[in-house]
């Protein structure tokens, strides 16, 4: 089955975000609740955990993408909401209302998984991308390397044992006062400090595929125990060294062994400057396509998700009404 | 108050290990401790024990994970919930019906938490990799067990 219009919603953590998409690559619109301050009409800070915030954000964001696409309701031709994983209330706003609009405009219904959608959001830019690809899969919740084959097909090569990447920035920056989100406050500081001033442990770097952040955590906050007065920008770009030198090392290991044409980021943590940087130095380096989407695309967003529906769609059909959110959905695997 | 003091994640582990062996459906295990101070790794050895096979990570993104072993096991990570209204989202109630329940940073929780339970208290000592992790049972459920819970962790007991 096609649609060639699919409205993508997204509410699996703390963004409540909807799309227009076409084809599973022209967007149309994308509108992300934290970009238009939604919080001001409704007279209060959106609160970082909470379903609430997104029953009340939920329908003015899939209002204002539709507007914004400048189409009629019922030029939408099937709606698809990401069903796992992440947080179980949250998840379910969004299942519940894209059921709700499938019924009401009589099109079919998607249930998405996130991480699927992360790989797709790629392909929103740069549509023709050759496989096999190698994913690196980084943001606040997951840490994964993946190998795409094909539309649809992967292969999980390993992820992390105990902290994502992303929740390793979050709790150094929280630890060092540094503030909140952690991702972007490190990458500022670490420009303008010496990476090499400090040897943190580089985890499980010729181990395998898996990875391990926790150490690394553990490391700063020693660190920084014993060196109250040490530069943070020098932490800062240490500690950020150390993380990004296994993730790309390992990527980079994964894209010779599958002899991949390309090398992609995904996820929020994807935003970081330094990992652009050393994936593009070894991407040009090998001789492979490195593919760093926008900043706005590898953050979550609902137009990846409607990306994502548009293949799923084609090789599945509609999912059925009952199906729920999974709090721990994985990516679904080939063999 | 029991103390335990261990040198290496992995005794971390086996302290954990030790405990899992006195749990119950219904019991919960608040854990307390700094930013790497081993709550996850406490978690790990505590679901290894109980034939948990699935890899154990870190619950703050997703705040609740569920392991199936010989038990169930509900590992909640309440170090995003900054005000207690939100903790509505971990549907607490309703996991402890289920299965023992761990939760990390549960000293958020507190004024909601029910009376029965351990909490454990993980600090960092003087070494990079030393812990000191001070038990305390909370209501006449741990109590009645307390004398198993000395026998249980006598190998890494400090005082």
């Amino acid at each position: 089955m096609t649609a060639d219009l699919i409205l993508g919603i997204e509410t699996s953590c703390d963004e409540t975000a909807a799309a227009l998409v076409a084809r599973g690559t022209d967007v149309m619109s994308s509108v992300v609740s934290s970009q238009i301050e939604l919080h001001r009409r409704y007279g209060g800070v959106v609160p970082e955990v909470a379903s609430r915030a997104h029953v009340e954000l939920l329908m003015p964001v899939v209002a204002q993408a539709i507007v914004e696409a400048g189409v009629e309701d019922r030029a939408i031709e099937a709606v698809a909401a990401t069903h796992g994983p992440g947080l179980v209330g949250a998840l379910l706003v969004g299942v519940s209302a894209a059921k709700a609009m499938s019924l009401v405009w009589d099109v079919p219904f998607v249930a998405m998984n996130h991480l699927e959608a992360h790989l797709y959001a790629a392909f929103l830019e740069e549509p023709e991308l050759e496989m096999p690809l190698v994913i690196l899969l980084v943001s606040g919740g997951h840490t994964m390397l993946v190998v795409m084959e094909d539309h649809l097909r992967y292969r999980v090569l390993g992820g992390t044992v105990d902290d994502a990447a992303g929740e390793a920035f979050d709790k150094v920056a929280r630890h060092m006062d540094l503030g909140y989100p952690g991702g972007p406050v490190i990458d500022e500081l670490a420009m303008q400090g010496d990476a090499s001033a400090i040897a943190f442990p580089r985890a499980m770097a010729n181990d395998g595929w898996d990875f391990s952040f926790s150490g690394v955590k553990t490391a700063v906050i020693n660190h920084v125990r014993r060196h109250p007065d040490a530069d943070v920008r020098d932490v800062a770009a240490s500690f950020q060294e150390a993380v990004v030198d296994v993730l790309v090392d390992k990527a980079r290991r994964a894209a010779r062994d599958v002899g991949a044409k390309g090398l992609c980021l995904a996820g929020g943590v994807a935003a970081n400057s330094r990992l652009r940087e050393k994936t593009l130095d070894v991407c040009v380096a090998d001789g492979y396509r490195a593919f760093l989407p926008s900043r706005s695309m590898c953050t979550d967003n609902a137009a990846m998700v409607a990306a994502a529906a548009w293949w799923r769609l084609q090789a599945d059909g509609p999912s059925p009404l009952d199906i729920g959110a999974n709090p721990s959905l994985r990516l679904p695997v080939i063999g | 108050m029991l103390v335990c003091a261990t040198h290496h994640v992995d005794h971390t582990r086996a302290v954990a290990a030790a405990i899992a062996g006195l749990v119950e459906d219904g019991d919960l295990i608040v854990l307390v401790g700094d930013l790497g101070a081993g709550k996850t790794h406490f978690t790990q050895g505590f679901a290894r024990a109980r034939a948990v096979t699935d890899r154990v990570t870190s619950p703050t993104f997703t705040l609740a994970n569920r392991y199936v072993g010989d038990i169930v096991i509900n590992h909640l990570d309440a170090y995003r919930v900054e005000q207690l209204g939100e903790a509505e989202d971990l549907a607490l109630p309703e996991l402890l019906e289920d299965g023992v329940t761990l939760i990390e940073w549960g000293d958020n929780l507190t004024p909601i938490l029910p009376m029965d339970r351990l909490e454990v208290r993980i600090m960092l000592g003087h070494g990079d990799d030393d812990r000191r992790l001070e038990f305390t049972g909370v209501g006449p459920g741990w109590a009645l067990r307390w004398a198993d819970l000395e026998a249980a962790v006598a190998d890494w007991r400090v005082a």
